[in-house]
């Protein structure tokens, strides 16, 4: 039987269960060594090199490379494990958080500071909140491609 | 007798520790919340407990991919401040009070709680911002947190996390184990994390003001009810980091009108938007 996984219909959210977290084992794992000053040293120097040691997906390996926390999630990422590569890049939880919505720094950071994103709209896929895939991406970045 | 005296309730936003760290407390941005905690510092100094039990969430920090505890409790003599990809926070080690965790282990666990005993793990974070907000800024060499601290670990990295339910009834436990130990201990037990934000995907950046209010009120008025809050609606309404928030509901749980006793003094109650991705709230509950 299969399990219920009620929160399969949140918009723009993933939630880190066991199938994720078994797809992510290798990824996440490399995020971990991370917390060692010496392998971040390691990493930033060749980042190529030092993932090639980790018995991680391609995909995984270049979600990594281009910094995309969204894609990098839906590989079996958990952001706990990769702020250890944002931390690395002396990237901060906002920045991080700020990137997986396409806003820039300045837009995020003014949404948090007028009170947050709003939970209107965004409870369920198929509502119109900000979240939602149709409003993808956020801020100034959705006029540059048209959305 | 071993007794808790109160139940302190806080966010642990790891970028008020780095505020802390940099000097930044006095920043326009920063200012509001920190004010939000000079009266909890001062009722700290006037209500100084013999151990802290304080609960918390790591951050893939002790605990990877490689084991994943649901309950941990530290039994350790000392903590070390982990490096979490910026080097270790610069604030004195956690000293441990061995004898008091494991006493509460094996209760709890003839209690039927399933917890995980850990002696050696470096404490993130989630354990010393709490400390940090309530102590103030401490050297890390020449000063010391005011009092043992025990550190109880709880998964809410990897779903499911146990439920609001089971924490509440941890509470419970545990307050019968303090109970059962025989020195005179003053015994604050800390719930931590939360409350609405979500630190991840088009998502980010939720909080949910009303919800995280009206859930204080009831964590304070009826902990019961509060404790059935499923954790589909924590995901959907307080973010899917706002699950925190089970956590508060095992220090609810230790409280004295659980066990039959009358209510708690409500002594400080503090609610601010943002701190960095986070809705901070705070709550300070004395035993009658």
């Amino acid at each position: 039987m299969a399990l219920d996984k009620p929160y399969l219909n949140i918009p723009g959210t993933t939630i880190f269960d066991a199938e994720q977290s078994r797809k992510g084992y290798h990824l996440n794992q490399f995020c971990m060594s991370l917390m060692k000053a010496a392998n971040r040293e390691r990493f930033k120097t060749d980042p190529r090199a030092y993932l090639d040691g980790w018995p991680m997906s391609e995909e995984q390996k270049q979600a990594v490379l281009d910094m995309d926390l969204n894609r990098a999630m839906a590989l079996g990422g958990n952001i706990y494990f990769l702020a250890k590569i944002g931390a690395t890049h002396g990237l901060s939880f906002q920045q991080m958080a700020g990137s997986m919505t396409g806003m820039s720094e300045e837009e995020y950071r003014a949404m948090m500071l007028s009170g947050g994103r709003s939970v209107e709209g965004n409870r369920f896929i198929g509502e119109d909140g900000d979240a939602q895939a149709q409003h993808q991406p956020q801020g100034r970045a959705a006029r540059k491609t048209g959305n | 007798m071993a007794r808790i005296t109160a139940s302190v309730y806080t966010s642990h936003v790891p970028a008020i520790g780095a505020a802390m760290d940099l000097g930044k407390t006095q920043e326009p941005y920063w200012q509001p919340l920190f004010k939000g905690y000079d009266f909890s510092r001062q009722w700290l100094k006037e209500n100084q407990p013999d151990v802290i039990f304080l609960v918390y969430n790591d951050h893939a920090t002790a605990f990877s991919l490689d084991m994943i505890p649901t309950f941990a409790i530290g039994t350790a003599a000392q903590y070390q401040p982990a490096d979490e990809g910026f080097g270790p926070r610069p604030v004195p080690q956690v000293i441990g009070h061995p004898e008091l965790a494991s006493h509460i282990a094996q209760s709890v666990i003839q209690q039927d709680f399933d917890l995980t005993i850990v002696n050696n793990m470096p404490v993130d974070h989630g354990l010393t911002v709490p400390l940090s907000l309530m102590c103030g800024q401490l050297d890390p060499v020449t000063q010391a947190w005011p009092c043992p601290v025990i550190p109880f670990a709880v998964n809410v990295v990897q779903y499911p996390v146990p439920s609001g339910q089971r924490c509440f009834n941890l509470g419970q436990a545990i307050r019968k184990a303090v109970e059962s130990f025989d020195e005179d201990l003053n015994v604050q037990i800390w719930g931590t994390g939360g409350m609405s934000h979500q630190l991840q995907g088009p998502r980010a950046g939720l909080i949910n003001r009303q919800w995280d209010n009206a859930w204080l009120d009831q964590l304070i008025a009826d902990p019961a009810a509060c404790a059935q809050v499923p954790h589909i609606e924590y995901v959907r309404e307080a973010g899917s980091e706002g699950i925190e928030l089970v956590m508060w509901l095992i220090a609810r749980g230790a409280m004295a009108d659980v066990a039959g006793g009358p209510p708690p003094r409500v002594a400080h109650r503090f609610y601010h938007v943002p701190a960095s991705n986070t809705a901070v709230g705070h709550l300070i509950l004395e035993n009658n």
